[in-house]
């Protein structure tokens, strides 16, 4: 494994290179800046990664990205099944230096899911919390729910007192055209303290010298860059204004490869590439949806070359996938990962046999800002299907433009990229993607499929506490996913990042979240 | 001059009405900013509440009439993506733009003139061949072009100047200036020099053809033949001459520049307005996006009526024209 491999290199690293000199400043150059210091404003993952350098969470993900305690240092749930009870970790400060108590958790998951909070849905079960003692504090959800931890990993806490004081326990909201405190200030339990901010130019944290873990980085401060455009990016990195991307632009790799104080960094994102199927009865076209047959499905996934879009259009970097998850998310087995065969002829005759006319027209909605190459695997799989006589209208544009007309119907065919985030469980493409829609589930159902059994089986899993039982069922309901082929798999794309040779060791996570509380900087001297 | 001013203004309030108007009804094909905003958990309902809240289900009329309503008393709401008042967003970045337009603007004047000068004074001379063919070549590379061949060359060859920002600024009231420290004024050379490339070669160029027409002009000739040294009837009297409609073209480009540089801007990672607003666009950010088109246009309007003030400064006939109505 990957991960152990570099847990081991920073371990090694972080016993020789012992007390440093110089200050330790990583210059991280990403490809956008964050929207606010509010984690809580805008629902952008990007913001609430970097922004969880400096808050955090009851609990967090570990270098493995398994759950462990963070401000809570256990948990229980409680004789009705549906109150969860949490012991807060003692001493903690936040930054302001006034004390973490349960005060805190309680007004911070008040904010997160109030009403105009735009990320309330990252608590879909939650209905009220309240303080037992200090430290302790209950949480009550709507039902028996096995996912309250991996929902937790991301909600920041925040602190009452200082809230209370610079009135900011709303969310800001938008709509009443109010400005928050909370956008321009930070005051966290994190790793790293906000020093200082200039929107769109440099946002500086320092290290905090009293976070309450021990902390396994050795850097005195992160100045986080945005930098745009990818070929200005590339010219950074080689003359060493900045030291990290977390975007390292795939047709510049071996031009970074080649430089010598450039290290590339390359994995495999969680996210899965799939293609989605309209279920409505006709096309945008006002033809009859042939798409709701099995047959016509599958004829269509057949005559994808999947090896070609791996090898000429992600350039060997991406993993053919046969599952709708990736191999490291819980309900997973290798048994729903097969891929298909590659055959046009058959996919040919399965067409004729459904009675689809030849040159049948349908949309196929891809995004210009999207997934890895996305505009290039779609025109590769747009010409694939015009070999078995259909004729796919490719339409590319940005998210902006494309996100109305997929949730509203207006489109046939459709990409979507689902990396399971923030929950890494497969309960997440599962409740969203592939169950009816229904107020919180079904979101991501954009070709309005309905599949009673397997609604019932992601029922029961989002009400099952026991982890092996509740595995067991979604691993089911994705093999109901897989033979229905109601979304047919492509592949995980290719993540890159890429560190000059100030950087000792900055492990790279498939859910593409830096986590620079594991960095280590060190010159070789 | 004070009638003058009032139809300046009445045309400028117009103007303005109207881009107002346009920039509305192109906003609904940069499609729906809530699909930004929220994240991928919020439930329809979330969605359909929140666009309620934004006023986004009202009519195109009552969305335009609130949006002028608020912006003529200088409210254009908050940022979808930054969550704060948009015109601190602007007021934060204008002065980034407006150095660097400001610097490619001296820069373009400074190489430009005597170039247009000396490729004028001395035709088919090896210099003047020379400035006009890289001048072709300025006209005819793209600006991201430059900017990427620029950073190429200064910073990662020869490690000279910093490939992106805007360096250390010095606050000096509301207004941060990057001039005056070492590394602002290092971070703006590149961006600068990539943002004037094709002005220089437009004032050049306008220059050497005015010259050229000047040159050929009785009056000259008669100075020659009065016996003014040459150097001093082609720098002084043909050169004056000929600054006129570089005067509107410079004043006139400062508005395309402010607009233009948002390229130079999304290269060089400069803060400016250009930055804010392609960010704008890429989260369908409403408030921003209309407030940068009426802040631009605004710019453009003012700067016309400053060459038209500018005009009658430098054309004496002029000038008298205005003192004499204004006596």
């Amino acid at each position: 494994m990957k991960l152990r491999h570099l847990l081991l290199a920073t371990a090694a690293v972080a016993a020789f290179t012992g007390t440093a000199q110089a200050e330790n400043v990583l210059k991280w150059g990403a490809n956008r800046d964050i929207g606010s210091l509010d984690p809580y404003s805008f629902g952008d993952s990007f913001t609430i990664n970097v922004l969880n350098h400096v808050y955090e969470g009851l609990v967090r993900y570990n270098k493995d990205l398994k759950i462990e305690p963070a401000l809570a240092e256990s948990w229980e749930i409680l004789e009705d099944q549906i109150t969860w009870r949490f012991k807060l970790r003692e001493g903690v400060t936040f930054h302001n230096g006034n004390p973490f108590t349960a005060e805190d958790v309680v007004a911070s998951l008040t904010r997160v899911s109030h009403e105009t909070s735009p990320l309330k849905g990252n608590l879909p079960a939650y209905v009220s919390s309240k303080v037992v003692d200090e430290l302790t504090v209950d949480i009550t959800l709507n039902g028996t729910y096995p996912l309250l931890l991996n929902d937790l990993t991301n909600i920041h806490i925040f602190d009452n007192e200082w809230m209370t004081e610079n009135d900011a326990l709303m969310p800001t909201d938008v709509g009443a055209g109010t400005e928050g405190y909370a956008t321009y200030n930070a005051n966290g339990t994190g790793p790293f303290i906000v020093e200082s901010r200039q929107p769109d130019a440099k946002t500086v944290f320092v290290v905090n010298p009293d976070w309450w873990d021990e902390p396994q980085h050795n850097l005195d401060k992160i100045e986080l860059t945005p930098v745009n455009s990818a070929a200005t990016r590339v010219a950074a990195l080689l003359s060493g204004e900045i030291s990290f991307t977390n975007d390292a632009p795939v047709q510049d790799l071996p031009r970074l490869v080649a430089a010598p104080n450039v290290e590339v960094l390359e994995g495999v994102d969680l996210r899965t590439v799939m293609i989605g199927f309209p279920f409505r009865d006709t096309l945008t076209t006002g033809e009859a949806n042939p798409f709701v047959e099995k047959s016509v499905r599958e004829a269509l996934y057949k005559a994808i070359d999947l090896d070609l879009i791996h090898q000429k259009v992600m350039r060997g970097k991406s993993r053919n996938a046969g599952a709708t998850i990736a191999p490291p998310i819980p309900g997973y087995t290798e048994a729903l990962d097969t891929l298909p065969e590659f055959d046009p002829e058959a996919s040919k005759a399965l067409l004729a046999e459904a009675g689809v006319a030849e040159g049948l027209e349908f949309e196929f909605n891809c995004l210009s800002d999207g997934l890895v190459n996305e505009e290039q695997f779609c025109q590769a799989i747009a010409s694939m299907w015009s070999r078995i006589g259909l004729s796919p209208k490719l339409d590319v544009a940005p998210r902006a433009v494309q996100s109305p007309k997929r949730t509203n119907g207006k489109t046939d065919v459709y990409t979507l990229g689902w990396a399971t985030l923030p929950l890494l469980d497969s309960y997440s493409p599962l409740l969203q993607i592939f169950h009816s829609k229904d107020g919180n589930a079904g979101v991501f159902n954009w070709g309005g499929w309905s599949y009673p059994e397997l609604d019932a089986l992601i029922d029961a899993a989002g009400s099952e506490l026991d982890l092996e039982a509740r595995l067991a069922l979604q691993t089911e309901a994705l093999g109901i996913v897989k033979d229905e082929m109601i979304m047919i798999p492509l592949h995980q794309q290719p993540m890159a990042w890429a560190v000059t040779e100030d950087v000792a060791d900055m492990p790279l996570f498939p859910d593409a979240k830096p986590r620079l509380w594991f960095a280590q900087m060190g010159s070789d001297s | 001059m004070i009638a003058f001013l009032l139809k300046r203004t009445a045309n400028a309030a117009f103007v303005m009405l109207a881009v107002a108007l346009l920039a509305f009804v192109i906003f609904r094909f940069f499609g729906d900013p809530v699909e930004m905003m929220v994240n991928e958990q919020a439930t329809l309902q979330d969605r359909v509440e929140l666009r309620e809240r934004l006023g986004l289900n009202d009519s195109f009329v009552v969305q335009y009439t609130r949006f002028v309503t608020n912006a003529v008393q200088g409210d254009f709401g908050i940022s979808y993506r930054n969550q704060q008042d948009v015109m601190v967003l602007i007021k934060d970045r204008f002065p980034a733009t407006f150095e660097l337009v400001l610097v490619a603007t001296v820069i373009s004047l400074v190489v430009g003139i005597p170039a247009g000068v000396i490729t004028a004074v001395y035709r088919d001379s090896r210099l003047a061949n020379i400035l006009q063919l890289s001048s072709i070549v300025g006209v005819s590379l793209p600006s991201f072009v430059v900017g990427i061949l620029l950073i190429l060359a200064f910073s990662v060859s020869l490690g000279w100047l910093p490939a992106f920002g805007r360096g250390e600024t010095v606050d000096i009231g509301w207004w941060s200036s990057g001039l005056l420290t070492p590394s602002g004024r290092a971070a703006l050379i590149l961006p600068a020099i990539s943002l004037s490339t094709f002005q220089v070669t437009l004032v050049m160029r306008l220059v050497r053809a005015e010259m050229l027409e000047t040159l050929r002009a009785d009056y000259i000739k008669f100075a020659r033949a009065r016996g003014v040294p040459t150097a001093r009837v082609q720098w002084r009297h043909a050169l004056r001459n000929c600054l006129m409609p570089v005067i509107t073209l410079t004043g006139m480009q400062i508005g395309n520049l402010i607009a233009f540089a948002l390229v130079t801007e999304t290269v060089f990672q400069w803060p400016g307005m250009g930055m804010l607003f392609i960010q704008a666009v890429t989260f369908v950010d409403i408030p921003v996006m209309a407030a940068y088109l009426m802040i631009v246009s605004f710019i453009f309007v003012v700067l016309n009526t400053l060459v038209d003030i500018t005009y009658a400064w430098v054309d004496p006939r002029l000038r008298d024209d205005t003192a004499r109505a204004n006596g």
